[in-house]
């Protein structure tokens, strides 16, 4: 069991009292009210591929409304923890899990969990931006549709104001019959979020979604999840360990499909519990 | 390897290959530019008073005043040849009866070449097939005829180790000193009075029904059968091959069973086509008795099967081609995979999928083989769209393989088969040109 003890701390904390939870927060950051309760809880929680074990019996709290960051080099199953929850794993035919991930209490992989059902609930960007081939409008209206809202002007305004809380809707709202494939890699990207929220989930999973785009566009997207932050349980998974000690709450470590700290991510960064910790965040391997 | 070696080999590939595409290219020419010359021949001739005769009796057009004037002046000359046979044929009378025999013989062939030529004398009796009720309805095969008319065709076996020779004899020596030797040159001189070339364009070749099997007239019927077919094989392939390709690119799991139908298909796609017409024949028509006998039915059905593997092989690359992350988006956002694969996967695939699909139409409307026994007649008139479900019906690809090995008058009808073959052609170039376009088209949508 690799897990350090402040990461249990906090899988405590967030289960148990609320009181202890503010000293972890960095300082500038607010504490969001109504916020903090677990939202995704893993209990010995693995992911295997056939029979590789590429997660390893995770046990943590996801806070709801907090920005959790993933980080760890490659290979190490931070994608693959994040991918199961919203259970796009099931694409992979021989992905398969044991232990338990509860989402709001019922288990995302029971038997009679509808995935679909979930999907809408847990929404995700993914790291290369992925718009349809549809008009910008579309494609945010694309979710709503499928859930059943075909009034022309209800999914205007879902379109308005998921684009709006996409940052989005200056740059775009001229011209939103156009294809979404002639916006910038970084409009694209919003846009993808945008379409995630229009179906309005709870969660939100992004899978390095900066990885693809330039430095500007990057810090639209890291200014963009501070705007959702407090609104939406955020979790993003980043090779980039800055862009985790700028946008996120929480972070955990994962090294070899183990979960090796999971703290606040100030203390995460400055005064790591864990050998490995400390030698990944100085750089020492990567 | 040095530099030296490698940019020789470098060199002589790209000769090779340059090479090879220059003799398909001309390989290809040799053979199109008389399919399209000759084929545009069918449409586009000199015609004579006796094809717009023909264009009024058979299909009623043409202007009855002016064909009336034509008719009138043509029949000045021709009353000037019967004139020199019924001189002759007198005089024939007075002769003693050896050389009258003698010369009998030899005036009876002389009969039927012009016969041949303007058209039926008169006093015979009326010709029951159309063929013979009209002289040539075509300038080039007029002169020809008129050839045929002026020389009688011999052949000299004198030499036995070599092949005999084909020579000419004038008929006109042979009827020298009677009345009759006249006929020849004058016959030669005003052929263009008697039969009045003209130059015409005739598109009725696509749109009119054919007479006397296809001695006149258009090929309408077996245009309009090959569209039959081939949309009748789309309407059954298309929806399965589709439904196929889902199926094996989104819900099949690896398997046996799987991989033995994966293979099915391909041997399927490598079966020669006549197979598939035996098939269709035992099949669809004596087993499912989808009809009594041969019906455009059976024939769709048995194309169907037949095209069914490329549909379904350019269905599946054209799915697998359509990017992970689509499938990956649709599905974040809580669509199911029904929906996906109606609402995302296909639409973006559906360049490919046309694209198979109209190449496939093409393969249907060219083939031969599984008509033969299942849907082909060789003459045939054009039939109703309800008359699909019983009736078979003639076709460009059967027809053109008739016309140029069984019909009896082959010879006579080489311009129809020409025309039929450039429609053909040309129904394949467009089709595949309309996918090319289609495609296109659709791809700069989906690119925006």
């Amino acid at each position: 069991m690799h897990m350090t003890a402040d990461a249990r701390e906090v899988s405590k904390t967030a289960s148990g009292a609320t009181a202890t939870r503010d000293i972890y927060l960095p300082s500038e950051r607010k504490i969001i009210s109504g916020g903090g309760t677990p939202h995704v809880v893993a209990k010995d929680f693995s992911i295997y591929y056939g029979e590789f074990e590429a997660v390893k019996k995770v046990n943590a709290d996801i806070l709801s409304k907090y920005v959790t960051a993933i980080i760890g080099p490659s290979g190490c199953g931070k994608s693959t923890y994040l991918r199961a929850i919203n259970r796009m794993n099931d694409l992979i035919p021989s992905c398969h899990t044991t232990g338990a991930l509860l989402f709001d209490g019922e288990d995302i992989y029971g038997k009679f969990t509808d995935e679909v059902l979930l999907r809408k609930k847990i929404g995700m960007v993914f790291q290369k931006p992925n718009p349809f081939p549809k008009s910008i409008f579309d494609n945010i209206a694309y979710g709503p549709r499928l859930h059943g809202i075909n009034d022309r002007k209800q999914l205007s305004e879902i379109v308005e104001r998921s684009l709006r809380k996409a940052a989005l809707w200056d740059e775009v709202s001229d011209r939103l019959d156009k294809n979404a494939l002639g916006l910038s890699g970084g409009q694209q990207q919003r846009l993808c979020v945008a379409r995630t929220l229009a179906v309005e989930p709870e969660i939100l999973l992004l899978d390095e979604p900066t990885s693809a785009l330039d430095p500007k566009a990057t810090a639209k997207i890291e200014d963009l999840i501070q705007e959702l932050r407090g609104s939406y349980t955020i979790m993003i998974v980043t090779h980039n360990m800055q862009q985790a000690s700028r946008v996120s709450d929480y972070t955990m470590f994962f090294y070899e499909g183990v979960l090796v700290e999971y703290a606040p991510t100030a203390q995460l960064f400055t005064n790591p519990k864990d050998r490995m910790t400390e030698d990944y965040i100085t750089g020492r391997f990567s | 390897m040095n530099l030296g070696t490698r940019k020789i080999l470098d060199r002589s590939f790209t000769a090779v290959g340059f090479g090879s595409i220059a003799v398909m290219g001309i390989a290809l020419l040799i053979v199109l530019v008389p399919i399209i010359t000759n084929g545009v021949g069918s449409v586009f001739f000199t015609g004579t008073i006796e094809h717009r005769k023909m264009l009024f009796n058979e299909f009623g057009r043409g202007n009855t005043e002016e064909l009336a004037k034509e008719n009138a002046a043509s029949e000045e000359y021709r009353k000037q040849i019967y004139g020199m046979l019924s001189a002759f044929e007198a005089e024939l009378e007075t002769m003693e009866t050896e050389k009258k025999q003698d010369y009998l013989s030899k005036y009876g062939p002389v009969k039927t070449a012009l016969q041949t030529l303007i058209g039926p004398l008169p006093g015979e009796p009326e010709a029951i097939l159309t063929r013979y009720k009209y002289g040539q309805t075509r300038w080039g095969k007029a002169e020809e005829k008129l050839h045929e008319f002026l020389y009688e065709t011999k052949w000299d076996y004198s030499n036995p180790d070599a092949m005999s020779k084909e020579y000419f004899v004038s008929r006109a020596t042979e009827f020298e000193g009677t009345s009759l030797v006249k006929l020849f040159p004058f016959v030669e001189e005003h052929l263009e009075d008697v039969l009045r070339p003209e130059f015409t364009v005739y598109w009725g070749f696509l749109t009119d029904s054919s007479v006397d099997s296809h001695i006149f007239g258009g090929i309408w019927p077996e245009i309009q059968g090959t569209f039959f077919l081939a949309v009748g094989a789309m309407l059954f392939a298309f929806p399965l091959g589709v439904i196929a390709a889902v199926y094996f690119t989104e819900y099949a799991r690896e398997g046996f069973f799987n991989s033995i139908l994966r293979s099915a298909n391909s041997t399927l796609a490598g079966v020669p086509s006549i197979v598939f017409g035996l098939f269709g024949l035992a099949f669809f028509i004596n087993t499912l008795k989808v009809s009594e006998s041969k019906s455009v039915l059976a024939g769709s059905l048995t194309l169907a099967i037949m095209i069914l593997p490329t549909i379904i092989r350019a269905a599946e690359e054209a799915i697998l081609s359509v990017p992970k992350t689509y499938k990956e988006a649709s599905l974040s956002l809580g669509s199911t995979k029904w929906n996906t694969i109606m609402t995302v996967i296909l639409p973006a695939a559906l360049p490919g999928i046309i694209t198979g699909g109209v190449i496939s139409l093409g393969r249907a409307a060219g083939e031969t083989a599984p008509i033969i026994f299942t849907a082909a007649v060789s003459v045939g008139s054009a039939i109703g769209l309800a008359d699909v479900f019983s009736s078979p019906t003639p076709a460009l690809s059967w027809n053109i393989y008739n016309l140029a090995s069984e019909h009896e008058a082959a010879a006579e009808i080489r311009h129809v088969q020409y025309g039929m073959v450039l429609s053909l052609v040309s129904i394949v170039l467009l089709l595949n040109l309309s996918a090319i376009l289609l495609r296109a088209r659709i791809s700069k949508k989906l690119k925006g």
